[in-house]
């Protein structure tokens, strides 16, 4: 786990207490209507080093991490740079203490050039723009760590991890000496991963300071130097040294029992077919989505759809769900066809679908827990709540939900917590009972915890009888649930395999595009 | 056919796309700042009317040009702390801030009904130039602030393309999340175009009244000018250089119902003519209504949504 590369990253800085932190939280309280979303925290980093923030879904990290970089202010406590105690008003004092935040939704103008992005906000720059002089400059920063850019090209038509890397020279270019990262990798591929892990050796080897926030563990014991557990907003947990933990025992510091994720397959032999599609196409545009695509999903069985994110999944689940009408081909749901005929039809048949985007397309962000559950349940003209309460209570105990109670607003939700209200919905059955689930990504964002509840409750749906389309960019999870795996690359199926015999390597090749079983 | 009139068409379509320059940058700079103004219309008569009653007042047009523009920019602010500070939806906000110029302008304009001002704005002349056949009429005899207007045009679009706050505008109106998390304040920005975007439009009412009309004669003052300036900003994609070009397009048909009385043709009816540009305010608003064609048109992604940080 800790190569060559890890050890000169590694810096002495524990073992001397006398270096002051770079920056250090002290007691900080943060408070939101109902939450106690910080309590006391303690945190601080050092120069030279990653310091992981690890915890549950909705434990405060987001927050924590809003607050040091001026997004948030604190109820109370107080926050140091360099021993000074300083105060962050506003984004724009963290940056002029040279503290900047990579978010999980980028913040970043889509019709702007790379250079235009990273420039934005800078103060010291003239009045005039001179464009190629700027390009060189931004070029020039980027290159110094190693993170190849291309200064001219617009942000809109870049990938999610080159988009990353712009965010991160932005904040290098406006002299971040520290950098949060919350979430960074949720999006990112396996090589992409592997490609901002070698960035963020290069900072942190010029003396940056990285905080970074994850679920995935394997991850966190990779990169940190130390990490830090929160749990309902409370410090319980310290690592620290490079190597000196493992995946379960940071599980185990984080909810508090030994957390397995095992590889489920379907126990029994499969039943009839439920979704069957035909030849499907889609041109949206002008632009082929998806080409010829002709699988079946069986009763009690889960198929896979691996791939990079943009290969046509996303219009593959809509046009399942009746959102979308296919150019060509069909699809049936146990026998009768829904092409054309709208996501209702497609529900009242017996489908759930899971969205990629769930506070876009899967929940109502201004609505709350219940009134969400309802869309799903029952079409009366008059709004029943009293009889769908106790169950969103009792959904909310399920799920390990943190929330105020069936009316707390699924906006207000952390990331996590919206990704599991959804879920529930979805899973717990709607007007007729499901006989087909698609789910999109299902556990993006979730803790250890809450990954291993969703699991065993898809393997539960799937005990049922109920077929499910699991479509993820999580290959580890595609790979570990499903009983037949598709690759979806550009737009078709570029590999097919039992998910007992699927081998990572063949796999992971086919989505990136490679042609499979070895043939070029 | 009288070649000459078609000239005098020419350089009367220069000088009435002056207004809508003025009226149409203004709108261009609010809306590149994410700020839906749909207003214009009410600015543009309350500013002519103030004009015309400082500069019959005082004596001074130039300072009825001043005193127009404030309140072009005043009335702006009003619009600019209901939609930026209360967040109130812009579209009912602009409607409202119509209506209340109307009525203000008509207010306002009570005791100088029928009045003329004494002094108009007067064209400049170049000697020789000014009498060049077709060219001199219509690039050399018109008012200073006719120039003005296209300079500022041209200087507006270099601002929006080549400067750090034009770089700034532009992302505050595609994506104001980024200019908060710049430490940059949306909402300032927002105002700050608010009122810049009420100033111009407030000289070009001002201009409208003291250089084009002489007389307040309430609503036919504008005739709907306000709004062509709107659907102009969209046909010009939100940008200045091409504004000038459609500005002149629709100063020619503005006048073109008159040019074409004057010459006894009458197989197309005058009163369809006067309806092209509204026709064209109904394109422009249906295009905007489509959020790919929004996008083709390159509309600011942000424009009449209020900013509300939210981590989420
Ligand atoms: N703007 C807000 N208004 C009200 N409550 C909020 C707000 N932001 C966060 N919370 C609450 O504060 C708590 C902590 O949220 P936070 O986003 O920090 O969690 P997190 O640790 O980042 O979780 P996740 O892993 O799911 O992203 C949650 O209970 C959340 O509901
Ligand atoms: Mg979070």
């Amino acid at each position: 786990m800790t190569n060559a590369s890890h050890e000169v990253a590694k810096g002495p800085h524990h073992a001397s207490g006398a270096a002051p932190s770079a920056l250090s939280a002290h007691s900080i309280v943060k408070r939101f209507p109902g939450v106690l979303a910080n309590d006391s925290v303690d945190f601080d980093v050092l120069p030279g080093e990653v310091h992981t923030l690890l915890g549950e879904n909705g434990a405060g990290k987001s927050t924590l991490a809003a607050m040091l970089c001026g997004l948030y202010q604190p109820d109370a406590g107080y926050i140091t740079r360099n021993g000074e105690r300083i105060s962050l008003s506003s984004p724009r004092a963290g940056l002029q203490h040279g503290i900047a935040m990579v978010h999980q939704h980028f913040r970043l103008v889509e019709r702007f050039t790379v250079a235009e992005n990273v420039i934005l906000g800078s103060r010291d720059l003239s009045y005039k723009l001179n464009r190629s002089e700027l390009e060189d400059k931004v070029a020039a920063v980027a290159e110094s760590y190693g993170l190849p850019i291309e200064p001219g090209a617009t942000v809109g038509d870049l990938s999610v991890g080159q988009r990353q890397r712009v965010e991160i020279v932005k904040a290098l270019y406006q002299g971040a000496e520290i950098l949060l990262l919350d979430e960074p990798t949720a999006v990112l591929v396996p090589a992409e991963v592997e490609k901002l892990f070698e960035n963020v050796h290069a900072m942190t080897k010029a003396g940056k300071s990285i905080v970074f926030i994850s679920h995935k563990l394997g991850e966190v014991v990779e990169i940190s130097d130390r990490v830090t557990v929160l749990r309902n907003g409370r410090v319980t947990g310290h690592v620290s040294g490079r190597g000196t933990t493992d995946t379960k025992e940071l599980a185990r510091l984080m909810v508090g029992r030994d957390i397995e994720l095992t590889t489920q397959r379907a126990s029994h032999a499969t039943g009839h077919e439920v979704l069957q599609i035909r030849d499907l196409s889609l041109t949206v545009g002008g632009v082929s989505v998806l080409s010829d695509i002709s699988f079946n999903v069986h009763a009690g069985e889960m198929v896979g759809i691996a791939g990079v994110a943009g290969n046509g999944q996303r219009e593959l689940a809509d046009t399942i769900a009746g959102l979308m009408s296919p150019t060509s081909g069909s699809i049936a749901i146990s026998g009768s066809l829904t092409t054309d005929r709208g996501p209702i039809h497609a529900r009242e048949l017996g489908l759930a679908y899971v969205p990629e985007d769930r506070l876009g397309m899967g929940l109502v962000p201004s609505m709350s827990i219940l009134d969400n559950l309802l869309l799903t349940r029952d079409r009366r003209v008059v709004v029943d709540r009293t009889t769908v309460r106790p169950e969103a209570t009792r959904l909310i105990e399920q799920f390990e939900i943190k929330a105020n109670g069936p009316d707390h607003m699924a906006r207000k939700l952390s990331g996590g917590n919206a990704q599991k209200v959804l879920l529930a919905r979805e899973l717990s059955g709607g007007r007729t009972a499901t006989k087909l689930l698609v789910v999109c990504s299902p556990t993006r964002g979730l803790d250890v915890g809450a990954i291993e509840t969703v699991r065993a409750l898809l393997d539960d749906a799937r005990s049922a009888g109920q077929a499910i389309l699991l479509i993820s960019e999580d290959l580890d999870e595609v790979m570990s649930l499903s009983d037949r795996i598709f690759v979806l690359y550009r737009g078709s199926v570029v590999h097919e395999t039992p998910g007992e015999s699927a081998e990572l390597a063949t796999v992971g090749a086919a989505m990136a595009g490679l042609k499979p079983e070895g043939k070029s | 056919m009288n070649g000459n009139i078609w000239v005098l068409a020419s350089a009367d379509s220069v000088a009435i796309a002056t207004t809508l320059i003025l009226a149409a940058l203004g709108a261009l700079f609010t809306e590149r700042a994410g700020v839906l103004n749909l207003g214009i219309e009410g600015i543009l008569l309350t500013s002519a009317i103030s004009s015309f009653l400082v500069a019959d007042s005082s004596g001074s047009i130039w300072l009825g040009l001043i005193v127009g523009s404030l309140v072009g920019a005043l009335l702006a602010g009003i619009h600019a702390v209901l939609s930026v500070v209360l967040r109130a939806n812009q579209i009912v906000a602009g409607l409202a801030l119509v209506i209340f110029g109307t009525g203000l302008a008509n207010f306002l304009g009570k005791p100088a009904e029928g009045k003329t001002v004494t002094t108009l704005i007067k064209p400049l002349s170049f000697g020789p130039l000014s009498d060049i056949p077709l060219i001199g009429p219509i690039v050399f005899r018109q008012d200073p602030i006719t120039y003005a207007s296209i300079v500022i045009a041209i200087v507006s679009s270099l601002y929006l393309f080549r400067s750090r706050p034009g770089l700034e505008l532009r992302a505050t109106g595609d994506d104001p999340a980024t200019v908060d998390a710049q430490g940059l304040s949306v909402a300032s920005i927002r105002i700050r175009y608010t009122l810049f975007g009420g100033l111009l439009v407030g000289l070009g009412g001002s201009w409208l009244m003291l250089a084009q009309s002489a007389a307040w004669h309430q609503a036919a003052t504008t005739n709907g000018v306000g709004w062509i300036a709107l659907a102009l900003v969209v046909f010009a994609g939100w940008r200045p250089m091409r504004l000038i070009f459609g500005a002149i397009l629709f100063g020619f048909t503005l006048q073109l119902p008159f040019t074409l009385q004057a010459e006894q043709i009458t197989f197309i009816p005058s009163a369809l003519m006067q309806m092209l540009p509204y026709l064209a305010t109904l394109i422009a608003l249906i295009a905007l209504s489509r959020p790919s064609t929004r996008n083709k048109l390159g509309a600011p992604k942000s424009l009449g949504i209020p900013f509300v940080r939210d981590e989420r």
